[in-house]
């Protein structure tokens, strides 16, 4: 065997990564957020603050015409318009899209943004690009969203894109504006904790119910000032879109990005994508991506460590995603909760009409709604699909499918999915945000009951001030639509 | 209207003026200002929503339609206050309502970065101190509070407490750096050098040109 010498350190431009003064030979002693940090420091601010790069900017025309009128103002034009990409998802109807809208405040925002757009050499997949669809779920299909990257968009649900291994998070307005002028923002680096779900999931188990359960035992605000890094033999056996449903709820848990470490599957899914590198240049690209990872040595400022194996389908009770309970538990008492938590269970049972000490299961739904950039990918409407075919929804219950983009959409018809859901009694629609947050047409009504697959059960979330929303995965969803009431996924998979 | 965040380039040096208690932990964005009032392309008019579902529930026995608490300029919160949506829309509706400052528990990250961009200081108050100055807000609503950047702390009728404020965000507030973009564009070709050493932009670009439909 050939002497081994440390290989050099190698700084310049071919080797980003190995810049860590820390440690010249990098070791493996920096985790994925700390290089990928370092590569986009452009510089140190006062305070603390890093002047970050941001590789990938998303928006959408909910968070940015207020950020186009300031660029406007200040006389800024667009930096890096190469590295904007644009699409319409929130307000967007999914039951025909003919212009202009029949909702005239929708239609003074899809004309805000095309206005906004025109000239700036943006990218924009509206619908006749065939390629709209929620933010969170085109970037990935496209393989915009990439590892190594910094990510940003003006929606908290940024976190998703960290599934490929970047540092992805939600900013608000300003910074959209800061972008869009500079390509940076101001930001502090955040601590990272390692979260590793150990052992394996059961069958009718879901990402979904890893994400609440992580939150359910972290708590809503214990990822504040962290990033999450999600690991262990349950995240390594995930598919790319299992990882999407897993990062996009970091933000439920208070921490503003999530990430995984790539690997051969984030490789795999990213290989052929319409924006992913393409031969040779797909093999550079493969050698930095795999670079980025956290080394074997990596530091974190906390881990935390969970058995996947204990996790049942999960869904919320209260008002707060960290309100969850495994399907077959009875809702907590009052009196068996923690001092700080009761003052906010108590309210959230009056607001939702649940039963303290009452099984959860069984509950009579109003409405259920698989859709959102937590759950509808296609893979997500492959398993709702498995249920839905085995019966019909029941007598009261009004359900819709809404698929993440066009191209889930397409992928979903040529897999004969829409004709299942319509069979089985649900509506499919056309792709967008819809009931998630109610910013179209698509509303709960007076203090209807809803089985979600989306993320936040917040009071009012679903476009009725007194709506009620469940949170579970897409699978739990439609069963609980044919059964009419919250039912265990597991007696139909 | 003269909006403080419009302009920006101000220093916040300190805010002063009497307080509006809103109990709760985790009042997320949603509630803050509902998504139904997003549907509009500028920030105008917010503040009359700004909890307007609460607001109606509580039939007008909300903190912020009490006559005890008219005219504060500083909102104080339990914990995780903002939590939810990267919505600037929230603390918009806020600033539009007369609110300068937010003591509370905790924040939600994306929220107080929020905040920060539009020179609206969040300050984090140990929770028996919290307890103890919501209440007595309550009974002597009329009390005057000081929000003190520099000293980092909080005098009312109880004394002055210690408050935290993250450090990037208060020494944007104190030099008036909070409006970003003006700091942000200083870096001048430092942001190309930046993007030139990226190997996802030098090395294999990304870009629509893989893209046989662009």
């Amino acid at each position: 065997m050939a002497p081994q010498s440390p290989s050099p350190a190698a700084p310049g431009a071919r080797d980003p990564l190995h810049k860590d003064p820390r440690d010249p030979l990098d070791r493996g002693a920096r985790n994925l957020l700390d290089k990928i940090w370092d590569l986009h420091t452009v510089r140190e601010l006062p305070g603390g603050q890093t002047q970050l790069f941001i590789g990938l900017h998303l928006i959408h025309e909910v968070t940015t015409p207020q950020a186009f009128a300031e660029l406007r103002e200040l006389g800024l034009p667009v930096r890096f318009p190469g590295r904007t990409f644009a699409t319409i998802d929130h307000i967007i109807p999914t039951d025909g899209r003919e212009r202009p809208f029949a909702d005239a405040q929708a239609e003074a925002m899809m004309a805000a943004l095309e206005r906004n757009l025109a000239g700036t050499g943006i990218t924009f997949f509206d619908w006749k690009s065939g390629r709209q669809g929620i933010v969170h779920v085109i970037g990935p299909e496209l393989g915009l969203s990439q590892p190594g990257m910094t990510i940003a968009c003006g929606d908290s649900h940024t976190s998703s894109h960290g599934a490929f291994g970047a540092v992805a998070f939600g900013i608000g307005t300003s910074q959209v504006r800061d972008v869009l002028a500079t390509q940076c923002i101001t930001i502090a680096r955040p601590k990272v904790r390692r979260i590793e779900i150990q052992g394996k999931l059961a069958s009718g188990v879901y990402a979904k119910d890893v994400t609440l359960h992580v939150i359910r035992a972290l708590g809503v605000k214990g990822g504040v000032g962290f990033a999450y890094e999600y690991a262990g033999p349950v995240i390594d056996a995930m598919g790319m879109e299992e990882r999407l449903t897993v990062c996009n709820m970091s933000i439920e848990g208070g921490a503003r990005c999530g990430y995984v470490n790539p690997d051969d599957i984030t490789l795999e899914y990213l290989r052929g994508r319409p924006y992913a590198p393409q031969g040779e240049a797909f093999h550079r690209a493969a050698a930095f991506w795999r670079g980025v990872a956290s080394g074997p040595g990596a530091r974190y400022d906390d881990r935390v460590e969970l058995d996947g194996a204990r996790i049942a389908p999960t869904l919320t009770w209260g008002t707060h995603p960290g309100q969850s309970l495994g399907v077959d538990e009875r809702l907590p008492r009052i009196a068996e909760l923690p001092d700080a938590e009761r003052t906010g269970a108590a309210e959230a049972f009056a607001y939702m009409g649940l039963t303290p000490g009452a099984p959860v299961e069984g509950t009579p739904i109003d409405v259920a709604f698989i859709g959102s950039c937590t759950n509808a990918r296609i893979s997500d409407l492959r398993e709702a699909a498995r249920v839905a075919r085995q019966g019909h929804v029941a007598p009261g219950v009004r359900a819709l499918v809404v698929p993440g983009s066009q191209l889930v959409a397409a992928q979903a018809q040529a897999e004969g999915l829409p004709e299942i859901f319509r069979a089985a009694g649900f509506d499919w629609r056309d792709a967008g945000c819809s009931m998630c947050l109610a910013m179209n047409p698509d509303k709960l009504r007076g203090r209807e009951l809803c089985a979600s697959s989306s993320n936040r059960n917040f009071k009012g979330r679903q476009g009725s001030p007194t709506g009620r929303t469940l949170l579970m995965s897409p699978a739990m969803v439609a069963a609980a639509a044919i059964r009419g009431r919250v039912t265990d996924v597991r007696e139909l998979v | 209207m003269a909006l403080p965040g419009a302009a920006g380039g101000a220093a916040v040096r300190e805010v002063a003026g009497r307080g509006c208690v809103l109990r709760g932990d985790d009042i997320d964005t949603d509630r803050i200002i509902p998504a139904r009032f997003l549907r509009a392309i500028t920030f105008d008019g917010l503040g009359e929503h700004a909890f307007r579902d609460d607001r109606e529930a509580a039939k007008g026995d909300h903190p912020l339609d009490a006559e005890r608490f008219a005219g504060a300029r500083i909102l104080v919160v339990g914990q995780n206050f903002g939590c939810g949506s990267s919505r600037e829309h929230a603390p918009q509706a806020l600033l539009r309502r007369g609110f300068a400052a937010f003591v509370g528990g905790s924040f939600a990250e994306i929220f107080a970065s929020n905040c920060t961009a539009l020179g609206l200081p969040c300050a984090q108050l140990a929770a028996p101190e919290l307890a103890r100055l919501m209440d007595s807000l309550e009974l002597d609503p009329a009390q005057e509070l000081v929000l003190d950047l520099a000293a980092q702390t909080l005098a009312s009728r109880l004394g002055v407490l210690p408050v935290q404020l993250s450090e990037g965000a208060r020494r944007q507030l104190l030099d008036g750096s909070w409006n970003a973009t003006a700091v942000l564009l200083e870096a001048g070709a430092a942001i190309e050098a930046t993007a030139a050493r990226l190997p996802y932009l030098s090395d294999f670009p990304s870009d629509s040109a893989n893209d046989p439909r662009a």
